[in-house]
C-alpha cells in the first residue's frame, strides 16, 4: 500500500493546512452572521435549518479525520468508527435527557420518559453523574477511549491486522447495535433519546444556540485537525506511516508497533466521541441506528472520496458526500444508495487518491 | 572504488545495562557460552509436523563474519526468526552475549539488546528520504511519547552522517528512498541496522538481484563491518560466500551438517550430496 510521493509533498505543504484552517475560520464567522445579523428577506440569509445542517456536516468531518488518522496514516481500516461516534453521542444525550428534568411527557422529576414508561422506579447506576455537564464531557471521551483501548489491546496484541481487523470492527458495531436496541439496556431502546430542551441552561431551539454550537464544532474540527497534523508531522508520525508500509521492518527497528497502534486507535476513538457529542444537540436525536455497520462504512467512503492520508481531504470528503446525501434523500430518496455506490466506484477508478489528489495536478497547471 | 566503504567507527552510543551484563558474563568462568556473541543449542521448531529446525546448535564469535548456507527449506530463515523473536522454538536455547535469554524477549527488546536484522527483500521506508530512514533507526527511546516530541541531537546527526558515509549514500541523503537503485536500498537497510550499533547483524541474502558491481561493494561493506560487529550472512550465491567468508556453516533439514572454512565445507561429501552436488 504505497502512496504517491507527490501526494506526500502536498500533504505537508503548510499552505494547504493554513488554507483549510482559514476556510474553517470563515465558516465559523460568516455562517452565524448570515443567520443572525442578516435579515430573513435578504438573499444571503441562512436559515437555522441550514446552520444545523452545516454543523452536522462539520461533526462528520471530525469523524472522517479520526478515521483518516488511523487508516490513511497507519493502515488500520476501522469499519466500526461510528460506534465511538455513537458512544460520544449517547454520553452527551444522557446529559441532555437529564436536563429535561420534569418537563417530560410524564413529568417525572428525575427519570427520563422512557424509564417511566418501562415502570422503572429509580435511575440505573450508570446514569449517575450525567446531570453534570463536566461529567458528561469526560464520559464523551472516556467511554469511546475505554472501548477502543480494550478492543485495540485485544486485537493488536494478537497481531490481528488487515481485513480481519476490519471484520472484527464490523462485528463490534453490530453487537452494540443489537445491545442498544434492547430496552433493558437503559438507553431508550430503539427510540434512543430525543425531545431535548436545553444545554447548559440555553434553549436548543434558539437561533443563537444553533450558531454557538456551530462555532463550537468549527473550533473542535480545527483543533482535531491541528492535533492530528502535529502527530503525523512528528517523528512519531513517520513511525506510524512506517508501520503502515513495512510493519515488520518497523518492529525490527525496535519500535513497539502494538503500542503505537493502540494509542493512535484510542486517540482516534476520542475524536470520534467528541464529534458524536457535538452532533447530538444539533440534530436533536440519537438512536441505535447510529451504531449500524453501514454508518461506519460510509465514513470510510467519505475519506476515500476526499483522499486518504491527507486529513483535510477526509474533512472535505465528509462534507461533500453528506451534502449530496441531503440533496438525494430529499429529491430522489430511493436512489441514494446507488449514488453512493457509484461515487465509491467512480472515485476508486478515476481518482485513486481522492479529491486531494487533484491538488498537486492543479498546482502544476498553474 | 575500494574506498567506498571505509571501516565503521566503533560505538558512539551506549545501551547501558546490556554492556555491563555482558562484561559480567565474560568473567563468569566455566560457561560454554563464554565469550560467544550468539549461542544456540538444540533448537527445534516444527510447523504442522514439518521440522523446520531439528536440534540446531551453532555459535558466533565476537567480530566474526559467519556465512550460513544450505538448500531451500534448510531452516536458515527460521533460524533468523527464532533469534529475532519472531518465532518461538519448541525446544532449545538461544543466548545473546552469554547472559541474555533471547527466547524470553520480544522483537523490539531483542533489537534494543543489540541484534539487527536485514530482510531478504529490501524493506526500507520508501516514502521517506534516506536521511529520515536513518533517523527512524536512531538508537534510543522508541516510545510514542518520546517520538512525538523528539528532535535529533547533534551526536545523533553525526552518527547519521557517519553511517551515510559507510553505506556510500552521502550524496543521496535527501532523495526519497523509493527512488534508490536496488543495491542502494539494500545498503540503506544495512545502514538502518548500523544506526542501532548492533553487536550482531543478521543479513538475509544481501546480494540477491544485485549487479556484479553492487555485489562486490556489498562484500566490501560486510567485510568492513566484521570486527566491529559480528555478522551472520545467509546466502545462496556461492561465489559471493567464497569471496567473504572465513567460516561457513551448512544447514540441511534444520540442523548443521558441516562447519569450517570454505574449502573444508566444499570437500565434505555430505555437503556435496545435499547441496553443492545439485
Amino acid at each position: 500500500m504505497k502512496i504517491d510521493k507527490r501526494a506526500i509533498t502536498a500533504f505537508f505543504s503548510d499552505r494547504t493546512s493554513l488554507g483549510f484552517l482559514a476556510l474553517l475560520g470563515s465558516v465559523g464567522i460568516l455562517v452565524p452572521i448570515l443567520n443572525l445579523a442578516v435579515p430573513e428577506s435578504s438573499p444571503v440569509h441562512l436559515s437555522s435549518y441550514v446552520v444545523g445542517l452545516i454543523g452536522k456536516y462539520l461533526c462528520y468531518a471530525i469523524l472522517a479525520i479520526a478515521v483518516d488518522l488511523i487508516w490513511g496514516f497507519c493502515g488500520i481500516l476501522s469499519l466500526g468508527h461510528a460506534v465511538f461516534f455513537a458512544l460520544g453521542a449517547y454520553a452527551m444525550g444522557m446529559y441532555l435527557m437529564r436536563q429535561i428534568g420534569d418537563r417530560g411527557v410524564y413529568g417525572h422529576a428525575v427519570l427520563p420518559d422512557f424509564m417511566v414508561f418501562l415502570n422503572w422506579d429509580e435511575l440505573p447506576w450508570f446514569w449517575y453523574g450525567f446531570d453534570r455537564f463536566w461529567f458528561a464531557l469526560i464520559m464523551v471521551v472516556f467511554v469511546p477511549a475505554a472501548l477502543a483501548g480494550l478492543f485495540g489491546w485485544l486485537a493488536f496484541r494478537s497481531r490481528v491486522t488487515g481485513v480481519y481487523f476490519s471484520i472484527m470492527t464490523q462485528a463490534l458495531s453490530y453487537a452494540l447495535l443489537l445491545a442498544f436496541f434492547r430496552n433493558d439496556m437503559g438507553f431508550g431502546g430503539n427510540n434512543g433519546f430525543t425531545d431535548f430542551k436545553e444545554l447548559l441552561g440555553f434553549d436548543l431551539q434558539l437561533d443563537g444556540m444553533r450558531s454557538a454550537l456551530l462555532v463550537a464544532t468549527t473550533v473542535a474540527l480545527a483543533a482535531s485537525y491541528g492535533a492530528c497534523r502535529m502527530i503525523v508531522g512528528s517523528r512519531a508520525g513517520r513511525v506510524i506511516r512506517s508501520i503502515r508500509d513495512a510493519e515488520s521492518r518497523t518492529r525490527f527497528l525496535g519500535y513497539q508497533v502494538e503500542s503505537y497502534k493502540l494509542w493512535l486507535f484510542v486517540f482516534s476513538a476520542m475524536l470520534a466521541g467528541v464529534a458524536g457529542a457535538l452532533y447530538v444537540p444539533q440534530v436533536g436525536i440519537i438512536n441505535p441506528s447510529e451504531f449500524s455497520p453501514i454508518k461506519s462504512i460510509e465514513v470510510v467512503i467519505w475519506v476515500l472520496v476526499g483522499g486518504r492520508g491527507t486529513l483535510y481531504g477526509a474533512a472535505v470528503g465528509a462534507i461533500l458526500v453528506n451534502y449530496l446525501k441531503t440533496f438525494f434523500t430529499a429529491a430522489l430518496p430511493e436512489l441514494w444508495l446507488y449514488a453512493l455506490g457509484a461515487i465509491f466506484i467512480g472515485v476508486t477508478v478515476l481518482l485513486p487518491r481522492g479529491l486531494a489528489g487533484l491538488l498537486p495536478a492543479l498546482k502544476r497547471v498553474k | 572504488m575500494n574506498s567506498l566503504f571505509p571501516s565503521s567507527n566503533p560505538a558512539t552510543g551506549t545501551r547501558g545495562g546490556w554492556q555491563e551484563l555482558r562484561e559480567a558474563a565474560v568473567h563468569r568462568k566455566g560457561s560454554v557460552m563464554l565469550g560467544k556473541v550468539l549461542y544456540i543449542e538444540n533448537l527445534s521448531v516444527s510447523f504442522d509436523g514439518f521440522k523446520a529446525l531439528n536440534g540446531l546448535t551453532l555459535h558466533v564469535d565476537p567480530g566474526e563474519l559467519l556465512c550460513v548456507i544450505g538448500p531451500n527449506g534448510a531452516g536458515k530463515t527460521t533460524m533468523m526468526d527464532v533469534i529475532t523473536g519472531k518465532t518461538r522454538p519448541d525446544e532449545g536455547e538461544a543466548w545473546f552475549g552469554g547472559v541474555i535469554d533471547l527466547l524470553a524477549l520480544t522483537e523490539p527488546e531483542i533489537v534494543r539488546a543489540g541484534i539487527g536484522r536485514k530482510f531478504q527483500k529490501p524493506t526500507i521506508f520508501e516514502f521517506l528520504s534516506v536521511f529520515e530512514n536513518l533517523e527512524l533507526a536512531v538508537a534510543g527511546d522508541k516510545s510514542l511519547w518520546h517520538t512525538l516530541v523528539a528532535r535529533l541531537t547533534s551526536a545523533q546527526r553525526d552518527r547519521i552522517d557517519e553511517v551515510l558515509q559507510i553505506i556510500a549514500l552521502e550524496d543521496k541523503r535527501t532523495v526519497t528512498a523509493g527512488e534508490l537503485a536496488h543495491g542502494q536500498k539494500q545498503w540503506l537497510e544495512i545502514g538502518m541496522l548500523l544506526m542501532q550499533d548492533p553487536d550482531l547483524l543478521l543479513v538475509d541474502e544481501p546480494v540477491a538481484g544485485m549487479t556484479p558491481q553492487e555485489t562486490e561493494h556489498t562484500g566490501e561493506l560486510l567485510l568492513s563491518l566484521a570486527g566491529k560487529h559480528s555478522v551472520v550472512v545467509v546466502e545462496h550465491d556461492m561465489d559471493f560466500v567464497r569471496s567473504i567468508a572465513s567460516r561457513v556453516t551448512v544447514l540441511h533439514e534444520g540442523r548443521v551438517i558441516s562447519e569450517g572454512d570454505m574449502e573444508k565445507v566444499q570437500n565434505d561429501p555430505q555437503v556435496i550430496e545435499v547441496y553443492l552436488g545439485e
